[in-house]
């Protein structure tokens, strides 16, 4: 029998798999097609003081290996989040919520924070949205500005405080180090690479936002360097996402350093992925003589 | 909702670039309500971010039944796909029509938006025209299937003339509305195909204060309603296609 008990910053999971915030709605979408009861945690879409109504349309393009989307954080504020949506998800899903928060200011920031607490179990912070330009991305690429947004919204909560890191940076270190400053429990990474499509024929940019970012299979192998870089620089525990599409590519991660996972594109042609890395993290753990997924963290032989 | 591997029993072609597909799916055909669609995991597209969705043409006897027309990449793979072979298959997705109807039901399909308009027929009571359209002849889907549903009457167009009225299926169309307004006689708007049609039935309902049903296809991620990609603009805001469509009540659409 595996233990598959992870702490996550203090976040209690059952299991150490999550799904990536913007790929699983408010939680309750996939009742039904997946086996929620492989999940340690739901990551819910953002939310932020008031409602938003995203991007125009089109707001996304497959690309080979991936998915580019600029959906622009489209969601219900968070009272409605807080007076519907949690006590609906409380009714129909028995696994502890993660709500993903992004705000226009440090001010936002701390309010969706502050209402949250006591409301969900944890918190994600997203600091790296590529499509959204008055939220996210901005506090996420000046680690000083990251400091103090992530400081800010400290003081506003005690709920355990999972901050979302931004791949494009020259080092992922100067980061991970102003989140443990400002009193980070947890790190999580990679959010999408801002990428673009262009249409050949219409010369146009195939999405509305012009660019978007770029999720799925194809981004794996750039996720695992930067989760590698960020656990080497941190002992804050790290949740890693960034195109799981089978069990390998979950044990990567923890084999990089990373205490959870989260899937998120591969459950829109696979909602099955949950229970597939599920079942291959136990069989490996049972074939290479691990007791617990705890003990794959940062067990990389180099 | 369910993630059902379904047999495949057929897979035809049937001209111009369009194909049945049937496969075995009991329990999804026990639910299925015309107008809700299937999102398809297409085998041969393993590098491949998304599921395709398509609108049901039959649910009936075990079986879902599409009606398909091979437009780019993802169709394309699917032909590859063999009778005999096992296919991912999530649904019933998204919010039907709905199947009772008050007065003469005007079904208007463009190309093979005639599809959830075939479902939609043999479950609507009453009488029933379906308003056919398509570029040419060849484009003209499941004529002889709409002929052996009771009280339907078919009136064709075609752009170019070869069956039917010469023009877009709006001329039949408001020949029909003007006959029933003249004799007082109720009627309601259901319709799927390119978005000009759709908006033209959506501003005939509003113009003539009748129910419209339109189905809004886009390209979709999830198909469940958690990626919020399929949007189209409605009086409650940017509203989700998979989830709260496809099927939207023609006086919530707003056009762009």
């Amino acid at each position: 029998m595996i233990d598959t008990k992870v702490n996550l910053g203090g976040l209690e999971m059952a299991t150490p798999i999550t799904t990536a915030s913007g790929t699983f709605g408010y939680g309750t979408e996939y009742i039904g097609a997946v086996d929620y009861s492989k999940l340690g945690a739901v990551t819910a879409k953002g939310i932020r003081v008031s409602p938003w109504p995203g991007n125009p349309m089109p707001r996304h393009a497959e690309v080979y290996g991936g998915l580019v989307n600029a959906i622009g954080l489209q969601g219900t504020g968070v009272e409605h989040f807080v007076d519907v949506t949690v006590p609906w998800y409380r009714q129909n899903v028995k696994v502890p919520m993660i709500a993903n928060i992004w705000g226009g200011s440090i001010e936002e920031y701390a309010e969706v924070a502050a209402k949250l607490t006591g409301v969900v179990d944890a918190l994600e912070m997203n600091v790296s949205c590529p499509n959204v330009k008055a939220g996210g991305h901005t506090f996420g690429q000046d680690p000083k500005v990251l400091n103090e947004v992530v400081s800010a919204v400290r003081k506003a909560t005690t709920l355990p405080l999972i901050v979302k890191l931004a791949p494009n940076v020259p080092s992922i270190v100067p980061y991970v180090k102003a989140c443990e400053d400002a009193g980070a429990d947890a790190l999580s990474l990679i959010n999408t690479i801002p990428a673009m499509v262009i249409d050949i024929e219409t010369r146009k940019p195939v999405i509305a936002n012009k660019t978007g970012g770029l999720s799925g299979r194809g981004i794996h192998p750039a996720a695992v360097k930067l989760v590698y870089d960020a656990h080497n620089a941190t002992k804050l525990p790290i949740l890693a996402m960034g195109g799981i599409y089978e069990a390998k590519d979950a044990i990567e991660f923890f084999l990089a350093g990373a205490t959870a996972v989260a899937v998120g594109t591969a459950t829109f042609t696979n909602p099955g992925i949950v229970s597939e890395v599920y079942d291959g993290l136990v069989a490996y753990c049972e074939r290479k003589g691990f007791a617990s997924v705890r003990d794959l963290t940062g067990a990389l032989d180099a | 909702m369910l993630d059902e591997k379904c047999k495949v029993l057929v897979h035809q072609e049937i001209g111009s670039g369009y194909r049945y597909l049937i496969v075995e799916a009991p329990k999804m055909a026990a639910e299925l309500v015309p107008g809700q669609f299937v999102h398809v995991k297409v085998p041969a597209l393993e590098m491949s971010a998304l599921r395709r969705p398509f609108s049901v043409f039959d649910a009936t006897d075990g079986m879902v039944v599409i009606l398909y027309k091979t437009v780019g990449r993802g169709t394309a793979a699917l032909n590859g796909v063999q009778e005999g072979d096992e296919i991912n298959i999530l649904g019933p997705l998204g919010h039907g029509f709905p199947t009772e109807c008050s007065g003469t039901a005007l079904l208007v399909g463009g190309g093979f938006g005639v599809a959830p308009l075939h479902f939609l027929a043999k479950r609507l009571p009453g009488k029933k025209i379906l308003f056919a359209g398509g570029r040419t002849q060849n484009d003209l889907l499941a004529i002889d299937r709409f002929q052996l549903i009771p009280n339907t009457e078919l009136k064709l167009a075609t752009n170019d003339g070869s069956v039917g009225a010469k023009g877009f299926v709006t001329l039949p169309l408001d020949e029909t509305i003007a006959e029933l307004k003249a004799k007082g006689e109720k009627f309601e708007l259901f319709t799927c195909g390119p978005d000009g049609l759709l908006k033209a039935v959506t501003d005939r309902a509003l113009a003539n204060d009748a129910p419209g049903w339109i189905s809004c296809d886009r390209h979709m991620v999830c198909g469940v309603g958690a990626c919020y990609a399929c949007i189209q603009k409605t009086v409650r805001g940017n509203s989700r296609c998979c989830i709260e469509g496809p099927i939207f009540a023609a006086k919530d659409l707003i056009w762009e």
